[in-house]
């Protein structure tokens, strides 16, 4: 992101965190009836161009204001050794100008009119966004066209924009030892695949990151057959798809040559890391191997983990906040996470920090216990149909952001599944089973797909001077 | 710049400019009517009928934040925190699952000035009505156990060392000690350890029972019901509540201090610095000058006057802003960044020079057009949904702002001019009285 505006997520979302699209299902809940709503796919739109282009436009007249945003097929799993965190640097630099809109005038016009604006870079995607008052879509159009194929990339820029990001690498990670944690974790985990890429890149690779890297990059992943626009809000979807005729059409497609696979060599052992940086807190991250959506040969496994992810951490009356932080008192924080909105393989992940006078071992076990829970028991009805209740009424909330619409619909689209999938959501999570759970639970959750990450704190008083960068030292 | 522009760009932003004036008139008619009535018990209401949506946000706001803490930090929190940890009939299970079972979001806040608690809901009855009983029941009969305190009570001492190793609340809680010495406000809002394990069940019941009653309690209701509704709902959320307690004023600022330089060693890579004083209390005159102002200096991100100098002239920050928190007591303008230890010099030079710059000059004609345009054309963005439209009746309610708050907003904001924003920067902010704090490395390897 090039600016702050939450706290970095790291892990992926658990289920309650994801964007949870409904279908109107009246009979789902004995108890309660669900509100009959519009499917989250109503007056929704996709246009194509002959260039590639894909738009996808929904209709939402709530308030009179829009989000338009352009998704690129490229983020750090695209990456390849010695030019980690490519593509984030390259959105940095996405903002220095083209011919027609020099450095400076894209923030300018979208200021002047009102806009707000910003971009982030992810595993599997890059993207970019404004929101305006519904009159100045064409301001977006106009500009986010230009830049599609006209970026100049200044080198002087590009020597400042470098420094920018080693300087954000520093605050969001080299100085936050949970997230040092999980870079090194996530690394341990993956060994062949480019899931070991750090988004924001390793920062050796940044210190000899060349423009003409970025140059190559930007020519080989921003054209407008690797692009989806989604705009969301009170428009009228011919009216955009005219104007987005008008800025993109014209543009010509280029070839894109698609990066290997580099499949994940098959884990076949428990693997355990230990970091040590100055700290206060012990901390654990640890994770399976579990499929994503995209990549579940059955994708009902997908469903089933979303699921049992919201059974252990899905809110505060789910069984980590009631046995493990409650009940037994044994951690003081702890949660799970499961992307299976992913381009790959992904990970089924635990993390946490025991509570005073507990360790990092008696977290662990306990986990393993609930595991082995999951494992030999079925889940109940009472917890299942608490969760159908969290993912029908998080529908419901979604709605309230047009911006949070949006990125739904782009974030399935560029890891390459059908956004018309929104509509199944809520049922496929209703039709998880008890013996799903437990089946998914024993088909993934075994300790050879393991890996665990600790968190050795080391003394922050330290009178030992730590290292600056490499780049810094004069 | 402008000259670059290609004459497309012009005439679009012509275009634009038109259409910004048309929309203009009619944003008065465009904001939601805010609906205000005191319910039974005392307690304010602010109601927005907002029916798009199956759904209702609740917030009420007690005028119980860390401020009202005295000379237990902490205690304002963990009141708060305990609410929904149990009840005279229900553990902290049982309430998380009356919540979730019908898929509802309980939520619960604290800083400085208040203390919130809010519930979203679906409107169907059969998924409010239960949510709702709890939520009446949370607020209104905490059972504040020794058990549950304990618990609580060791996850904020986890928590407050997690602090320890967090430049960024190390930094916020040193500046607030230092700006605000001997005012309620230097406190953090977490505490310290000492109070946190000196705190007593006796401390949370007082502080509960004087601060948790109907007469300091602010409604704000968004969503989908009609003004009957909305006035059976308000008076049955304070019908249990505790009868008035007359609160004392939160004392004003009384800064006089001379310019001072704080530094707290961490061994973090990068120097977190945070530079400010204390500007203006909210209902000040001066306010939208000042709130213009900012935007200008380095409230809004790229191409404001921070984060142009020290980002992207330089290269020396990731984050480079300023902001004025508004709060009930004069509350601070902070200007801050983070930059790697040996460019600390440097960014404070910086820092220093670009904020004397605009206290002489204060902006130009053009900056100051820029920033209207910005904040007027961009209005609708503010109160677009449910969640912000809460946000802001709740802060208008609570901090007894006119009800034609949002109404005259953008007109405030394009009466302001250069000598506004200048006078009332001039007249708060003093170079030479600035609280400078800086957390890093004092001697890093070079």
């Amino acid at each position: 992101m090039r600016l702050i505006q939450n706290p970095q997520t790291r892990l992926g979302a658990n289920l309650l965190g994801l964007k949870l699209p409904l279908m109107a299902l009246a009979a789902l809940l004995a108890t309660v009836a669900i509100p009959a709503l519009a499917k989250p796919s109503d007056n929704t739109h996709e246009y194509s161009f002959d260039n590639g282009l894909k738009l996808i436009v929904k209709e939402d007249h709530r308030a009179p204001v829009l989000v338009s945003q352009v998704w690129y097929k490229v983020g750090s799993t695209y990456e390849y050794d010695g030019i980690s965190g490519i593509s984030h640097a390259l959105e940095h630099m996405m903002f220095k100008g083209t011919e027609k809109f020099p450095d400076g005038a894209f923030d300018r016009i979208v200021s002047e009119n009102g806009g707000r604006h910003n971009a982030f870079t992810s595993q599997d995607y890059t993207g970019y966004y404004q929101e305006f008052e519904k009159s100045r879509l064409e301001v977006s159009f106009q500009l986010e066209s230009d830049r599609m194929r006209g970026l100049l990339l200044p080198e002087e820029e590009f020597k400042k924009e470098i420094r920018v990001v080693m300087e954000e690498r520093q605050l969001r990670t080299e100085d936050n030892p949970q997230a040092l944690t999980y870079e090194q974790f996530n690394a341990a985990a993956f060994v062949s695949s480019s899931l070991r890429i750090p988004v924001v890149g390793w920062m050796n690779d940044l210190e000899n990151m060349t423009i003409d890297d970025l140059s190559d990059w930007y020519e080989q992943w921003y054209s407008p057959n690797n692009a989806t626009i989604v705009v969301v809000g009170d428009v009228d979807p011919e009216e955009v798809y005219s104007l987005a005729k008008k800025y993109f059409a014209p543009i010509k497609s280029s070839k894109i040559k698609q990066p290997k696979p580099r499949q994940e060599i098959e884990q076949t052992g428990i693997r355990k890391i230990v970091v040590k940086a100055p700290a206060e807190l012990p901390y654990f991250i640890s994770g399976y191997k579990a499929p994503s959506l995209l990549t579940a040969k059955d994708k009902s496994d997908a469903y089933a983990l979303a699921v049992l992810s919201a059974v252990l951490d899905g809110g505060n009356s789910s069984r980590f906040a009631k046995k493990l932080i409650r009940g037994s008192e044994i951690a003081a924080n702890i949660s799970t996470g499961y992307r299976m909105h992913s381009r790959g393989e992904t990970l089924f992940h635990f993390d946490g920090t025991p509570a005073e006078g507990k360790t990092i071992n008696d977290l662990i076990a306990a986990i393993n216990a609930e595991i082995a829970l999951l494992k030999t028991e079925l889940v109940s009805n009472k917890e299942l149909d608490r969760i159908k209740a969290q993912v029908v009424a998080s529908e419901v909330y979604q709605r309230d952001s047009v911006s949070s619409q949006a990125s739904t619909i782009g974030a399935l689209e560029s890891i390459g599944l059908d956004w018309r999938i929104i509509d199944e959501f809520v049922e496929k999570i209703t039709a998880v089973t008890a013996k799903d759970i437990q089946r998914v639970a024993k088909k993934y959750l075994i300790e050879d797909k393991l890996t665990i990450a600790e968190l050795d704190p080391q003394p922050l008083d330290t009178k030992q001077p730590r290292r600056a960068p490499t780049h810094l030292r004069h | 710049m402008t000259s670059l522009l290609t004459h497309k760009i012009k005439s679009l932003l012509a275009i634009v400019a038109t259409v910004a004036l048309a929309s203009y008139a009619q944003l008065a008619q465009a904001t939601p009517e805010i609906q205000h009535w005191q319910n039974e018990h005392g307690s304010k209401v602010y109601f927005v009928a907002a029916p798009e949506l199956p759904m209702i946000d609740i917030r009420i706001t007690f005028d119980a934040g860390s401020a009202r803490d005295r000379d237990i930090p902490g205690l304002a929190l963990m009141t708060n925190g305990l609410l929904a940890e149990g009840t005279s009939k229900l553990d902290a299970d049982a309430i998380a699952e009356s919540f979730e079972n019908v898929g509802a979001n309980f939520d619960n806040s604290v800083d400085r000035d208040s203390a919130t608690i809010s519930l979203r809901s679906l409107t169907d009855e059969k998924w409010f009505e239960p949510a709702l009983e709890t939520f009446i029941t949370v607020l209104s009969d905490p059972s504040f156990s020794e058990t549950v305190l304990e618990r609580e009570r060791q996850r904020a001492l986890i928590a407050l060392r997690g602090q320890k190793q967090s430049p960024q609340s190390i930094i916020g809680n040193a500046f607030y000690k230092n700006l605000y010495a001997g005012h309620a406000y230097a406190a953090p809002t977490l505490g310290y350890e000492k109070s946190m394990k000196a705190m007593t069940r006796a401390n949370i019941q007082l502080f509960y029972q004087r601060h948790y009653v109907a007469s300091n309690a602010t409604i704000a209701i968004v969503g989908d019901l009609d003004r009957k509704g909305a006035v059976a709902l308000a008076n049955r959320l304070t019908a249990k509540l505790g009868k008035e307690e007359k609160l004392s004023r939160i004392d004003a600022v009384n800064y006089s201090s001379a310019k001072k330089r704080v530094h707290i060693e961490h061994p973090s890579t990068q120097t977190h610095i945070m530079v400010g004083m204390p500007s203006h209390a909210r209902g000040d005159k001066d306010h939208f000058a000042l709130f213009l102002g900012n935007h200008i200096l380095g409230g809004s991100g790229f191409g404001s006057h921070i984060t142009k100098a020290i980002r992207e002239d330089r290269g020396l920050a990731y984050s480079a802003y300023s902001y004025i928190a508004a709060m009930r007591a004069e509350g601070p303008l902070v200007i801050g960044l983070q930059t790697s230890t040996n460019q600390t010099d440097e960014a404070l030079q910086v820092l220093h020079d670009t904020l004397a710059a605009f206290l002489k000059n204060g902006p130009n004609e053009k900056e100051l057009i820029a920033a209207k345009q910005d904040i007027i054309n961009g209005f609708p963005l503010r109160i677009a949904s449910n969640s912000s439209l809460l946000d802001y009746v709740s802060l208008i309610g609570f901090y007894g702002l006119p009800l034609d708050y949002l109404d005259s907003f953008t007109d405030k904001i394009d009466k302001v001019s250069k000598e506004n924003v200048r006078n009332a920067f001039a007249k708060r902010i003093k170079l030479d009285q600035l609280l400078t704090v800086t957390v890093g490395q004092s001697n890093p390897e070079q």
